[in-house]
């Protein structure tokens, strides 16, 4: 079982804000990133698929098929939009570092035939990252 | 696999003139920490077995003329399993838990073996 790691970035803004909370609840539980005017991240994105080595072509995955899908799946739709606001799955979720992972996977799973999705990593900062494996 | 085939499997690197990358290789190792020296194993027969083992073997070699790669395609995935491999037969002295070997900036691949990669 090789895995196999593809990169990708993307910029994108959000902010949090959960409608249930009172306007000085959300201020106080999300601080600065409740300005309802959004902040950008450039995320990065790390992608990892798990498979044998096909003994014909040495290949897990075609890495030009992954892109192809992360581009689609993912880059497409986040790249330059404010996820709040243009995004479906953050219509109703709050756009967070954790939910972004869980959304990408969720676009990611079905898509991907030969190799399984094992792990995807989404960086929102250098030092900030959330790895999501795809478990409840 | 016929000439099409080839094309559409490998696209650009199925150019025969063949292309190069700057591979970065991440070993990883386990093992208790010695009382006495304080370490899991002695860096300095780490490196000095890669780069007798591994690196002499590989670093600016045309990969196809190899004979590990007379049959086997040298995509990263095979290379990684090879270098894994290389580790396990030959250096005794820790526990290998993976091998990591970046192809480019954006691409990566990992090896643990049966077992796998911890988290």
């Amino acid at each position: 079982m090789v895995y196999l790691t593809r990169k990708a970035e993307f910029s994108a803004s959000h902010y949090y804000h959960n409608p249930v909370f009172s306007a000085e609840e959300n201020r106080r539980i999300f601080g600065r990133c409740n300005n309802p005017n959004g902040h950008g991240h450039n995320y990065t994105l790390e992608v990892t698929v798990k498979g044998a080595v096909d003994a014909r072509s040495g290949f897990v995955v075609d890495l030009k098929q992954l892109k192809e899908i992360m581009t689609r799946e993912v880059l497409d739709a986040m790249d330059h939009r404010f996820l709040n606001k243009e995004v479906p799955e953050f219509l109703t979720q709050i756009p967070t570092t954790e939910n972004i992972a869980i959304a990408v996977w969720q676009r990611l799973a079905p898509k991907l035939q030969k190799a399984q999705l094992h792990r995807v990593r989404v960086y929102e900062t250098p030092d900030l990252f959330v790895d999501f494996y795809g478990e409840p | 696999m016929s000439v099409d085939e080839n094309r559409s499997t490998y696209g650009k690197c199925n150019n025969p003139y063949g292309h190069g990358h700057n591979y970065r290789l991440e070993v990883t190792v386990s093992g208790p920490v010695d009382a006495s020296t304080g370490m899991v194993c002695n860096l300095v027969d780490l490196d000095g077995f890669v780069e007798r083992e591994v690196l002499s073997r590989y670093d600016l070699e045309n990969l196809n003329t190899l004979k590990e790669f007379a049959e086997n395609v040298p995509t990263t995935e095979n290379l990684c399993v090879e270098i894994f491999e290389i580790l396990q037969r030959g250096f005794p002295h820790a526990h290998l838990e993976k091998v990591r070997l970046e192809e480019t900036m954006m691409n990566s691949f990992e090896y643990a073996g049966s077992a796998e990669p911890r988290k």
